[in-house]
């Protein structure tokens, strides 16, 4: 599907969710609540068929944390972002690890370098950093007088 | 209970037993930490751990302006600098709309091609030391010198060039270069037949591989595997091909796939790409055009306010570098997809099952980069 078919059976499917203009990917929102629901259906949907996860990070903006997911399908060969807005204080997300097993990696690491808590994860430990590590390093008001050099 | 400390621990009531291998082991390459559960010989499940040379390349680039943060990226994949530099350069070249000149969109691609060589011969002989075999090891590093004397010349560094800059290279190419890959392709044609006679076809490597850690193409998809990995379970995944980048799509080149999923397709795959390189190199060797090898770029670069993403194949796969800009001379977010990390994800998987034995042939197969999996 080209991007302008896509984004088209998107809203058609989904009035509420807002895109994002211009940009290299075609950039959707979803509200955290909803998101396995979609990430269900962008997978199984047969006109979707996004069977490849390649990206998945997270943005801190301080006023409120960001997921990003990147999307591809083989079979169709298109692309998707989907962005999820998240509390800062409370940032919980429905995992997708179960969907696409790639993420169960990447959740692992945005878990402890972000402080987002993904339910239904398989395996939520930390995975880069030492047990005993205090803070989520990547998060903008992370301070680290000991470690951290500030250029 | 067990505790990380504890060296071999049993869990009771059962026949299962937890062991270490790593972070300091000959077959990780690394510092790759791998809690096995195994019965006997027969391994259960694995767990890597992984984060023992985490250097958070990502939060130091948040701070490093987009001049700068290209060197901290050899420093990841290190066997594959080369392609690292190029997607950071292409990702800041597509945000700031710079066009780069012919000439040095030839001399990526040829330095590309040439790391893919470099990195492949290192895994050939690795892979044949894991498999017990130690003189492949110094055949390999025998070819890869020549490949580090070509960069070293032209660069000036062995294994971390840091030669791409946005807009370019850095510096043009030297001028023996020709004569010198022109050489080492004649060389190499031979070598990697004697490759093929000394390794592939040997009866005892091949029972080592053929039918160990198969990968299906749908695992290959769901556990984001890229690269040869995920070629030689069929998956068609190859960026140059798919989403071409610089003069790859003037280039006539075969993607290799393989249907088998096994590690000895792994093994095939890569000798394949390392011929098919050459075939890229000899067509374009020739042909560099004349021209600036640097497009003029501003002294300081501001990216506009957006996300970027680029992608290159590395030896080991897709590497994704996503920048998120707020418009200032730093980027304010930036991501890696590095190709490491998630193939590593799945050797739980492939490995289960196999004797331990076989842990070591599937990591090997994999290609495992430590730096490049911990950033």
């Amino acid at each position: 599907m080209t991007r302008e078919d896509l984004q088209q059976d998107l809203t058609g499917r989904f009035p509420d969710f807002t895109f994002e203009e211009g940009g290299q990917f075609l950039t959707m929102h979803v509200p955290a609540a909803q998101w396995s629901n979609i990430a269900y259906f962008l997978r199984d949907t047969p006109e979707m068929q996004f069977d490849f996860l390649f990206c998945l990070t997270c943005v801190d903006w301080l006023k409120h944390l960001t997921m990003v997911y990147h999307l591809r399908s083989y079979t169709h060969k298109h692309e998707l972002v989907v962005k999820c807005q998240l509390d800062r204080d409370n940032a919980e997300i429905a995992s997708a690890a179960y969907i696409w097993r790639t993420a169960e990696f990447h959740e692992r690491e945005v878990f402890e370098l972000f402080g987002v808590n993904f339910l239904q994860h398989p395996d939520l430990r930390k995975l880069i950093l030492p047990d005993d590590w205090v803070g989520y390093p990547l998060r903008k008001d992370y301070d680290d007088p000991i470690n951290m050099i500030k250029l | 209970m067990y505790r990380e400390t504890d060296i071999i621990q049993t869990i009771p009531g059962t026949d299962e037993m937890v062991i270490n291998v790593g972070p300091q082991h000959p077959s990780t390459h690394g510092v790759l930490h791998l809690v096995l559960t195994i019965n006997g010989e027969i391994v259960k499940k694995v767990e890597p751990h992984i984060g023992y040379i985490h250097r958070s390349i990502e939060k130091m680039c948040e701070s490093l302006t987009y001049r700068q943060f290209i060197y901290s990226t050899s420093r990841m994949d290190y066997l594959a600098a080369h392609t690292n530099n190029h997607a950071c350069a292409m990702c800041v070249e597509q945000g700031m709309g710079i066009e780069v000149p012919l000439r040095a969109q030839y001399i990526r691609v040829l330095m590309d091609e040439l790391t893919r060589i470099a990195s492949h011969c290192l895994w050939w002989g690795s892979i044949a030391m894991d498999c017990g075999a130690v003189t492949p090891f110094f055949l390999a590093f025998r070819e890869r010198e020549m490949i580090n004397t070509i960069m070293e010349e032209t660069c000036g560094a062995r294994l971390t060039m840091n030669y791409n800059v946005p807009g370019g290279v850095m510096a043009d190419i030297h001028p023996t270069f020709q004569q010198s890959v022109k050489d080492f392709v004649r060389h190499f044609r031979s070598k990697i037949d004697e490759y093929d006679e000394l390794v592939t076809g040997n009866i005892i490597f091949q029972s080592r591989l053929k039918g160990v850690g198969k990968l299906s193409k749908e695992d290959a998809i769901s556990y984001g595997c890229t690269g040869p990995t995920a070629r030689a379970s069929g998956v068609s995944c190859d960026v140059r091909k798919h989403f071409p980048y610089e003069i790859y799509n003037q280039i006539d080149f075969k993607e290799i796939t393989h249907t088998a999923g096994d590690s000895y397709a792994r093994y095939l795959m890569r000798l394949a790409e390392m011929r098919e390189s050459m075939n890229i190199i000899e067509q374009l060797i020739d042909n560099i055009p004349e021209g600036d090898y640097l497009a003029k770029t501003k002294a300081v670069l501001k990216l506009p306010k957006g996300e970027f993403y680029s992608r290159v194949e590395t030896p080991r796969g897709e590497l994704g570098v996503y920048i998120v800009s707020e418009g200032g001379t730093t980027p304010y977010r930036i991501k890696f997809r590095s190709p490491g990390f998630s193939n590593l994800s799945a050797l739980d998987h492939m490995t289960r099952g196999h004797k331990i034995g076989d842990l070591v042939a599937i990591m090997g197969t994999l290609d495992l980069v430590i730096p490049d999996i911990d950033r």
